[in-house]
């Protein structure tokens, strides 16, 4: 266990060293994952919330696929990105393919659909508790959507973290669609699976560490904030 | 006598192979004080919801001033319902919430929260999240945030069931000042007190059928219904007389 620990013991020291190729990978890694995060729930939003609070034909079919995409596997998302922005697919002309942009793509099209689903199933719950009061006041389609969403904003924050863990771990759909191209497209996961399979541990589980610390501190936030909202009865 | 505002005919609601609510003539006058009482699962709450028309009647007609409900009646009818819905904001955020969804101007909205939150003696408490008050608080809450949309119908739905006795008369004292101000109460309670403090008129109801009417407070002193007999004396009513 030695090459264990002599391998953690130069990873904390190039973390503290600030590396700079490991500092330009967590800065890629953090802008593509945000970026993703932000998209998903500017779609999967609404969305989650159409489909939790209106009543419509094939609602339980939409509520059946958005809980399937859930479960979406990376790499065939990645895929299916890959085929869409590769210069013979429909989208080749914007030339994305192998840039951040389109691993921020890739993840969106992951993350949107839990966003999405959590939302619905959020969003419904409260929805049964509020119906006849908004019923009652004349509320709008409009104005019921945006009130359900803002009295469940802190369970929201909770279905922003499923999506967010979802995009930090994966490493199939940026792999494909990134080409873990060095100072262009190489983030986290995709460098951890690289130098590991090269034997340079070092740096694989400084990336790791870090990795995990920031799930830490983002899951640690999120929890403090819905304590907080749990203490004032708006959890 | 002046024109109904609500009326109500032949109104019936069935749900599960069951009639819930079964035939129910009614007419609600401007100003007037109706109080609704029957036993439990009588069908009291339903009636209160098919007549603000929150649930479709099975059978019967319901119209606001002689013609159906629409976005007219929305707007000049308020409920309270048996257990408070109140957002997960401040006691004022709730009532400026209700403002704007009646569509209040902004200007209005935070003026009449304002006024709301005084004549509920509220207003120092304005700021703290509205399901953290106390019981007769958030009645309290709720009772103003329905009277704030400045309603000419407002129904209450045992607006002071689980409240102490100081907290009830709190209550009572809003709705009092709204009847005051010329708005309609249809008042379902289960104290007979409180009925003839608060009501003019009695609807009493049995199965989902009134089983009498009359005026307040004669129509509880000498019931003609067997139904409405059985309970005033406290007695165990199973079911309609047969
Ligand atoms: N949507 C519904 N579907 C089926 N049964 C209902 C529904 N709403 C109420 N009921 C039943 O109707 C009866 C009357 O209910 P309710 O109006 O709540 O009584 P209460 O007079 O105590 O307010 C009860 O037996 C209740 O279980
Ligand atoms: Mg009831």
């Amino acid at each position: 266990m030695d090459g264990f620990w002599g391998a953690l013991a130069r990873a904390v020291g190039l973390i503290l060293a600030w590396d700079a190729e490991l500092i330009e990978i967590i800065g890629l890694s953090l802008r593509v994952t945000l970026s993703a995060v932000a998209a998903a729930c500017l779609i999967g939003l609404p969305l989650g919330a159409a489909v939790g609070a209106f009543r419509f034909p094939g609602r339980i079919a939409a509520t059946v696929a958005l809980n399937a995409l859930m479960g979406l596997p990376p790499v065939v998302v990645g895929l299916m990105v890959y085929l869409t922005l590769s210069a013979s697919g429909p989208l080749g002309v914007l030339g994305l393919l192998y840039t951040p942009a389109a691993m921020i793509v890739a993840q969106t099209v992951l993350v949107a659909p839990i966003v999405a689903a959590l939302t619905r199933q959020v969003v419904e719950e409260l929805d049964r508790e509020y119906a006849e009061q908004f019923a009652s006041l004349g509320l709008g389609p409009l104005g019921r959507v945006r009130a359900l969403l803002w009295d469940a904003r802190y369970a929201l924050l909770t279905v922003a973290l499923a999506g967010f863990g979802r995009a930090t771990a994966e490493v199939g759909a940026v792999m494909i669609v990134g080409g873990n191209i060095d100072h262009a497209t190489r983030v986290m996961t995709t460098a951890i699976a690289l130098e590991t399979s090269k034997g340079n541990l070092e740096l694989a589980l400084a990336l790791g560490v870090v990795l995990i610390a920031i799930a830490v501190a983002v899951t640690g936030t999120v929890m403090t904030l819905r304590a907080s909202a749990v203490r004032m009865a708006y959890g | 006598m002046a024109e109904p505002l609500l009326s109500a005919s032949g109104l019936c609601f069935e749900a599960g192979g069951g009639r819930l609510i079964d035939g129910v003539d009614l007419a609600i006058r401007p100003g007037a004080r109706v109080a609704v009482m029957g036993a439990n699962g009588a069908g009291k709450s339903l009636l209160l919801r098919l007549l603000h028309g929150l649930i479709r009647p099975s059978a019967g007609e319901i119209l606001w001033r002689g013609r159906p409900p629409g976005r007219e009646a929305r707007q000049a009818q308020a409920m309270v319902f048996q257990r408070p819905v109140l957002l997960r904001r401040s006691v004022r955020a709730n009532l400026r919430f209700a403002l704007a969804a009646r569509g209040a101007g902004r200007a209005d909205r935070i003026a009449r929260a304002e006024q709301a939150l005084v004549r509920a003696r509220l207003d120092r408490l304005a700021q703290r999240p509205a399901r953290l008050l106390s019981a007769g608080e958030q009645q309290r809450l709720a009772v103003a945030r329905a009277l704030a949309c400045a309603p000419r119908l407002l129904f209450l739905d045992e607006p002071t069931a689980s409240l102490d006795p100081a907290s009830a008369l709190a209550v009572e004292a809003l709705i009092r000042d709204a009847h005051a101000d010329g708005v309609a109460i249809v008042l379902v309670t289960h104290d007979a007190g409180q009925a003839r403090r608060l009501g003019d008129e009695l609807v009493f109801l049995d199965a989902g059928r009134v089983a009498e009417t009359g005026a307040l407070p004669g129509a509880l002193e000498a019931p003609r219904s067997e139904a409405a007999r059985a309970w005033v004396e406290g007695r165990l009513h199973t079911g309609p007389a047969r």
